[in-house]
């Protein structure tokens, strides 16, 4: 049933000076790229990727961005939260050679992705942008696990110095990957799709949501297709027909929002 | 078939509230089989609703309070617009808080080129609207009248289950001229968590909708068939050709579908469809009309 079941918080880490990781007992399968709807009491629901995947636990990893998640940043261990899901499809991680690219807040649930495709022996290489060297989270995880990391930075204060999409270029170009999969701001998965010619390309959308089981109409973009049911996930060929993909979303009351 | 003059090429319309906020939206259910889709109820100003939670599947329905969020009449002309390019029958629903709101958003949408307007009279969690319009049946009738004389299109009131006057409200509609009317709306619910021991959804109040409800609806509609010589649209907990049959026979001569898209998937309208074609086969029958309010003797 589509309700939120109440958890206690098991642990609370500090990622940066404002990125969280909240885990909670949560027993059961899931796929990287679904998400759960976590029910801050007296506050909000709001939809939210899986960071960690375990067996019993999950957690989840966030930026300071809105009234919910500032909520959620105060939360410590022991206190409750509700949470219902997992919802929506998840990434395929499949081939030989995978680029990830994980932009700001996005990175959190790009790594469980990356962590399947190390366990299935698939390449990994794994771009991670932010603004600047202070943003920089789950790269000690992800070089850990066997993933070939790069760094872009806005202001060059690490690695690269620019937008992830461009370090993407130098990638592409150069070798050969048997699919692109993304997360992160829009404006940079729209350039990637647009780079990601003939190759299999998958995004994770992030959208307002009010009922995450596929009714409400809230999340839809393009004809009809509801980020909580048909995606978060949508690859390439779909995106490429999304005429809101890079260029507006729609606020709480279904207004457009320009990106 | 017709409900006054709007032509539907079957029973099924998509109901108020579900899929229905943008015109892509609108587009997959007509072409997942609805033979006509109702819109989000739009108001004059853009209102975001209410926060999270705001929907919630029990065991036997779903719950909501979401608050009539919508992005105002002025906002919403493209959304219309490219769905009568495309030639699908919209029936736009629109809620006011008093009479002038009313007229001047059916005008609005009649201007964009909707087919039949929707008053939404009914929406139980909405303070100074809905509801609170839908059960003063003066209101209703001097509502309905007013859209009635100031526009060319079929209108329709839809009004609740949660009222005791139910029948006088419905003659309120007709006595204004309404060309049909559609029942039930939501019936007013609450959940309460026990580990937190608070209501789950924000507004705390909500609408439940789903199988649980579909018997209140058929008695609605089977009361207010008994007293009113216009159409009725049936809507509530339909989930199968079944259950759109027996509000056909409680006397309504179409459907409407909202919460079944989650049981059965978009594709629900084409599968009601046939089954429903399926039952008449079976038992002889070759036209819906010779079921219309059969179960009245």
């Amino acid at each position: 049933m589509n309700y939120p079941k109440i958890v206690k918080i098991l642990e609370v880490k500090k990622e940066t000076d404002n990125i969280r990781t909240i885990k909670f007992e949560y027993p059961g399968k899931m796929i990287p790229g679904q998400f759960f709807m976590i029910w801050i009491p007296d506050v909000d629901e709001i939809p939210m990727s899986a960071s960690y995947i375990e067996k019993n636990v999950k957690g989840i990893t966030f930026k300071k961005v809105g009234d919910a998640t500032n909520a959620l940043f105060g939360l410590k261990s022991g206190d409750k939260i509700g949470v219902r899901g997992p919802y929506g499809n998840g990434f395929k991680i499949t081939g030989k050679k995978i680029l990830f690219v994980g932009g700001g807040a996005g990175i959190a649930m790009i790594a469980p992705a990356v962590e399947e495709a190390i366990n299935k022996n698939i390449s990994s290489d794994v771009i991670l942008g932010v603004k600047n060297k202070n943003e920089i989270f789950f790269e000690k995880r992800l070089k850990k696990c066997g993933a070939k990391i790069h760094i872009s930075t806005d202001d060059g204060s690490k690695e690269y110095k620019g937008l992830a999409s461009d370090l993407a270029i130098a990638f592409l170009v150069t070798e050969k990957f048997d699919s692109v999969l993304t997360c992160g701001p829009e404006i940079m998965m729209k350039k990637l799709l647009d780079l990601s010619v003939n190759i299999p390309f998958q995004a994770s959308l992030e959208r307002y949501m009010k009922c995450g089981i596929g009714i409400c109409g809230q999340c839809c973009v393009g004809k009809g297709l509801r980020v909580c049911e048909d995606g978060p996930v949508f690859d390439g060929k779909t995106l490429k027909k999304v005429e809101d993909f890079g260029v507006f979303k729609r606020d709480a009351a279904g207004k457009k929002i320009k990106f | 078939m017709k409900i006054a003059s709007l032509k539907l090429k079957n029973p099924t319309i998509l109901a108020s509230g579900i899929m229905d906020e943008d015109s892509g939206s609108m587009e997959r259910v007509f072409n997942s089989g609805a033979s006509a889709v109702v819109t989000k109820s739009i108001g004059i100003k853009a209102r975001e609703g209410y926060p999270n939670p705001t929907v919630l599947e029990l065991e036997y329905g779903i719950l909501n309070a979401i608050g009539l969020p919508n992005p105002g009449i002025n906002n919403f002309k493209d959304e219309i617009v490219k769905l009568k390019n495309l030639k699908i029958p919209v029936i736009g629903s629109v809620f006011g808080s008093d009479v002038e709101e009313f007229l001047k958003l059916s005008k609005t949408m009649q201007e964009y080129g909707t087919d039949a307007l929707e008053l939404n009279m009914s929406c139980p969690h909405a303070k100074g609207y809905g509801l609170e319009i839908g059960s003063d049946p003066d209101l209703v009738k001097e509502i309905t009248s007013k859209v009635k004389k100031s526009t060319k299109i079929p209108v329709f009131v839809k009004i609740s289950p949660n009222l005791t006057n139910l029948v006088e409200i419905a003659k309120s509609a007709e006595n204004g001229n309404a060309d049909a009317i559609v029942a039930i709306n939501t019936v007013k619910a609450m959940k309460i968590d026990l580990e937190l021991k608070m209501p789950v959804l924000s507004n705390k109040i909500g609408g439940y909708s789903g199988k649980a409800i579909k018997p209140i609806g058929v008695r609605c509609v089977y009361e207010i068939a008994e007293n009113v010589d216009i159409p009725v649209i049936g809507v509530g907990g339909i989930t199968t050709g079944e259950d759109a049959l027996e509000y056909i026979m409680a006397g309504a001569s179409a459907v409407q579908i909202g919460s079944g898209v989650y049981y059965r998937g978009i594709d629900i309208f084409k599968k009601v469809c046939d089954e429903m074609k399926n039952w008449m086969k079976k038992h002889g029958y070759t036209k819906l009309s010779e079921l219309i309010g059969v179960a009245h003797k």
